[in-house]
């Protein structure tokens, strides 16, 4: 009896020590829910079928993306050992201790950031900002651009009436001023008997769309947000005479430009309106423009252009970098895919199915530019990033350029500068409390 | 074994039964809600930021409170939650009790419109505030559509309006919650004793002297009750709003709670937040606590 | 049994007919926002936003097809060298210039819900009834007090408390479990439960279990046998009521859950489809998710319609 009991308790051990052993390996990586995201989903069953990892995916749709993330973060949680953040949070994961730093790792492996485009390194891997201490490897290039109805702007009644009304030609605007003209053009217009209209531009209230948008304005501007020989000194910079006047200019275009009700759009209420053939303008991230170009095989229909200068230029950067997450349990495993990832052919395949790859092999080969007709607008408007502030306060930064911008441009509460000069006193409070004033 | 416990359990003595009945929902609740309160309580005496981990917590007394509440912008707030509150409150009792009363003839197919009209109070918050800005839509949005109807207005933007963005959330919450007055009123009519109405025939007492004396003292206990509860739910509204909305334009319809998420999980000022969250509790304990004595004093009269 | 409306002082069928008209219209009218959203959840992607809105369209079930899967989109080259498409959805999203990944979460979040939805339903109902009748018939030390000690608890703003209760969850190994929001749901549904149930069984006379305990019955009878059943049109409603909380219940779901126990509110509103916010999707989510509950009304409709019957007890 005695026998058949110990024979019945080892084999139950021994089962499970070897179930347990049997089990494949897995790792879990979050992002947000978008379509990228789905060809990373295709992508990474390489990296399954090359290692014999799985990879789980958990998706976050944009509007809880950052909720659910820095929770998770901030109570150190365990269900996520890759992440691909949003490009603002590196300063928190850098100072917070919530990624990994991958020197050493990349050292080892033979990883090189000068393999990366350096607007790319410079805005999704390194904290303090340019110094080389990387917390992620860029993972998915974006910026803010502007799609257009190539096939309207191509009918020759409505080039010579532009001609006659402005004295250039109707095409890709070579600055905000003729962006201006042309969506007014549009404005309220006829075509194929349904009215149309201008441009569907950002303008969310909720996380931080408008600010993405009018940003895009401000830095064609020359905005800068400090003194960039006195950091953290932003009177007289943020609220400038020509930073006042890119605002107002947004705010020119929210008026004249957009179709009604669009006073709390952002990606997708900008697809939208673009889809349902409203409007001749859309302002979107290029993470988009694969879903759009791809309804239009000839590119008869779409065409794409980087953010227009005026006094410069200059795009609004989007985003994100992967990280290992340093609570997790399977550190050495999250560093194979990251590994992985980063080799030139596994890039190469990221390009091709809907993924911005930022490695420099393939935003370099030659039939790069051909291989989309975004492709050379995604490349000018890199060379031309600037980011909102990556500090770990940066939602404490973000909302009130949220609120006030949304309440100057759509809510016709005051003035831009009355607008630009709460959000610097709430900033300055901001940078006080943490110490940098 | 069993039968011995049900007839011990028969044999208890009332104090015994009424301890068995309260002891667990107390204790449950007491266990759910004791760990947050003294969270949030101990919290809003610090200047705790979630997202800074290893940063020195600080006892800084009463310093929240005196912030949140010398903040402007808090009692904008404040204001525009009271007001969505009082307008969904008065609109959710006038056409909730009305509809009650309909509902309460016999008429044929009530049952069916009965179980029609509650739809609306079945789906989730959140995504009735995400289809109504598709049904909001100056263009393509079914609401505009209709309204042209009646009057040539153009394309509504309601929810771009500063003006109309506050009616925008006044409207779908009616729309969404009346049936919830309208159920817990016609419950109450229907718990109505027939006898009452057959002695006040005996007494030879019009129909109108019947509603006034019997139907509406009867109902009004329940139309109190739920008025209480919607009270509290819209207080604490979030979802929905954001949802439609996001607190827009500019900060037109951002309700407290809106204001207190933005605080509390998007700028992580977890100390100041608790303290937000003190006060607004302690606001609707206060102002509950009044509302029940009256309800109780008129129940009783 | 329907028709037990109460003033037998009887409306004439002239009232009635105004009645029924003037409800009829507010159910035409408030109806409409929904039939436009199951409307939606059979339109194409593309049609979902035409301007006008089309009323009459091509019905598609691509929205219902979108719910359900995981898609990618695919290059022209990769598509023409896959084998044809061997079931009706495959071929609908290929048409997309897609193929399916896999299944996409939201068949195990309904399943969560139901669990949970029901769960947390049945249990405050229960543990309700039973606090409300002690409330109602004995004399309990610091009664109003502890009243309204209950109602508070739904006072405290969830966005406040959903950080310390994920925190004491992770300790005690709730977080992400079914039990966990049953639990959870069940909290914020006492305070209901217990004053409405309360007011309900305030109106039925105490003279019906007197005589039933009278007649031999104990108190426990007497609750089960005698109250319980008079108390059914309160008991509905409640049910009615905690179950649309609990299932319908967003700000918890998103932040206390994430793979096992997250249920379906997080997933539906914020599906972002390809190239643009994909509402077919969304109301496909919606009109399913409304089924359940709709079901569970209907099914409770004759107890919440029924009212008491007083033909004994003469006041």
């Amino acid at each position: 009896m005695k026998n058949k009991f110990i024979i019945l308790i080892s084999s139950l051990v021994f089962a499970l020590f070897s179930s347990t052993s049997a089990k494949s390996e897995s790792i879990t990586l979050g992002w947000a829910a978008w379509d990228p995201a789905n060809a990373l989903v295709e992508l990474s069953k390489g990296f399954t079928a090359e290692t014999g990892i799985d990879v789980n995916f958990e998706f976050v749709p944009w509007p809880n993306f950052a909720d659910r993330m820095l929770n998770e973060l901030n109570n150190q949680g365990k269900t996520f050992d890759l992440l691909i953040g949003d490009s603002q949070w590196i300063g928190g994961g850098a100072v917070y201790g919530h990624y990994v730093k991958l020197n050493d790792f990349f050292d080892q492996e033979g990883i090189s950031m000068d393999d990366f485009s350096d607007a790319t390194v410079y805005a999704y891997s390194t904290w303090p900002k340019g110094t080389p201490n990387y917390y992620a490897l860029p993972a998915m290039g974006d910026a803010l651009a502007w799609a257009y109805r190539k096939d309207w702007f191509d009918r020759p009644e409505l080039q010579s009436e532009f001609q006659a009304k402005h004295g250039y030609d109707l095409g890709v605007p070579k600055s905000w001023d003729e962006l201006y003209d042309m969506c007014t053009f549009f404005q309220g217009r006829e075509i194929d008997g349904q009215v149309r209209y201008g441009a569907a531009i950002n303008t969310e209230r909720g996380s931080e769309g408008i600010t993405m948008g009018v940003t895009a304005a401000m830095y064609a501007w020359g905005m800068q947000y400090e003194n960039p020989d006195k950091p953290y000194e932003m009177e007289g910079y943020f609220n400038a005479p020509h930073v006042v006047e890119a605002v107002e200019f947004y705010k020119k275009m929210y008026e004249d430009c957009t179709p009604p009700g669009h006073s709390d759009a952002y990606m997708g209420a900008n697809l939208d309106a673009y889809k349902s053939e409203t409007v001749a303008f859309q302002m979107n991230w290029y993470a988009f423009w694969p879903g759009v170009s791809k309804e239009d095989a000839d590119g008869r229909v779409t065409g794409f252009f980087a953010n227009p200068c005026q006094e410069t230029c200059a795009a609004t950067l989007g985003g994100q970098g992967l990280s290992v997450v340093s609570y997790s349990d399977k550190k050495d495993l999250a560093l194979e895919y990251m590994k992985w990832f980063a080799k030139p052919d596994v890039q190469a395949k990221w390009w091709s199915l809907g993924g911005y790859s930022c490695h420099k092999d393939v935003l370099g080969a030659s039939d790069f530019v051909d291989s989309a007709v975004y492709a050379q607008g995604f490349l000018d408007s890199m060379g031309i990033v600037k980011d909102f502030w990556q500090e770990p306060t940066f939602v404490e930064l973000m909302l009130p350029m949220q609120e006030h911008i949304h309440d100057y441009v759509v809510n016709g509460k005051g003035t831009a500068k009355a607008a630009l000069d709460n959000i610097i006193e709430e900033w300055v409070e901001v940078f006080e409390a943490d110490g940098k004033l | 074994m069993s039968k011995k416990l049900i007839n011990k359990a028969r044999g208890l003595s009332d104090k015994a039964i009424a301890w068995i009945f309260i002891t667990p929902t107390v204790l449950l609740l007491l266990a759910i809600n004791i760990y947050p309160l003294f969270y949030a309580i101990s919290m809003s005496f610090t200047n705790f930021y979630a997202n800074k981990i290893g940063k020195e917590i600080k006892w800084v007394g009463l310093k929240n409170y005196i912030k949140v509440l010398g903040k402007e912008s808090v009692w904008e707030r404040m204001q525009i939650t009271a007001n969505f509150m009082f307008w969904t409150l008065l609109i959710q009792a006038l056409i909730g009790l009305g509809l009650a009363l309909l509902l309460n003839k016999k008429f044929k197919g009530n049952e069916l419109l009965t179980t029609l009209i509650v739809l609306p109070m079945m789906l989730s918050p959140a995504v009735v505030g995400t289809f109504w800005t598709y049904l909001y839509n100056p263009q393509v949005g079914v609401f505009s559509y209709i309204m042209n109807f009646f009057y040539n207005f153009g394309p509504i933007d309601m929810i771009g309006s500063s003006v109309l963005a506050p009616w925008s959330i006044v409207i779908v919450d009616t729309w969404m919650w009346t049936p919830f007055t309208m159920l817990i009123c016609l419950a109450g009519l229907r718990s109505i004793p027939d006898y009452l109405y057959e002695a006040a025939e005996v007494d030879r007492a019009s129909r109108w002297q019947q509603f006034i004396y019997i139907t509406l003292p009867s109902v009004l206990p329940f139309l109190l009750l739920a008025l209480l509860f919607r009270g509290i739910e819209n207080f604490k509204m979030f979802d929905m709003v954001v949802e439609l909305t996001s607190g827009g334009p500019g900060s037109a319809t951002e309700l407290a709670s809106i204001q207190l998420k933005r605080e509390a999980f998007e700028k992580w000022k977890t100390g100041y937040s608790s303290a937000y969250a003190v006060i607004l509790f302690v606001t609707i304990f206060g102002f509950g606590n009044v509302y029940v004595k009256v309800m109780n004093k008129i129940k009783d009269r | 049994m329907l028709d037990s409306a109460r003033s037998p002082a009887e409306s004439s069928g002239f009232s009635r007919k105004i009645a029924a008209t003037i409800i009829i219209v507010y159910t035409v009218v408030t109806l409409i926002p929904i039939t436009w959203i199951i409307l939606t959840g059979f339109k194409s992607v593309d049609g979902a936003i035409t301007y006008p809105p089309e009323v009459f369209f091509k019905p598609s079930l691509e929205g219902y097809v979108n719910l359900f899967t995981t898609r990618s989109r695919q290059s022209q080259e990769y598509l023409d060298s896959l084998p044809p498409p061997d079931t009706w959805y495959e071929e609908l999203v290929r048409s997309r210039e897609m193929v399916i990944a896999g299944p996409s979460k939201f068949f195990g979040r309904y399943t969560n819900s139901l669990i949970i939805g029901f769960g947390a339903t049945f249990l405050s109902v229960f543990l309700g009834a039973l606090a409300a009748y002690a409330f109602s018939r004995f004399k309990i030390p610091l009664k109003d007090d502890l009243m309204f000690f209950i109602l508070s608890t739904r006072m405290f703003p969830p966005i406040a408390v959903a950080v310390p209760i994920f925190i004491m969850y992770r300790k005690i190994g709730l977080g992400d479990t079914h039990l966990g929001m049953i639990i959870l749901y069940t909290v914020v549904n006492l305070s209901l439960a217990v004053w409405l149930l309360k007011g309900f069984m305030d109106e039925i006379p105490r003279e019906y279990e007197e005589a039933a305990m009278i007649d031999g019955y104990t108190r426990m009878g007497a609750f089960f046998k005698i109250v319980l059943p008079q108390a059914t049109t309160g008991i509905a409603a409640t049910a009615i009521f905690c179950m649309i909380f609990a299932w319908n219940e967003y700000a918890f779901a998103v932040l206390l859950t994430q793979f096992n126990a997250q249920t379906a509110p997080p997933f539906i509103p914020t599906i972002l489809g390809e190239g643009g916010i994909d509402w077919p999707a969304i109301a496909a989510g919606t009109t399913l998710f409304l089924i359940p509950v709709m079901i569970f009304t209907v099914v409770l409709r004759k107890h919440l319609l029924r009212g008491i019957t007083f033909g004994a007890v003469r006041k």
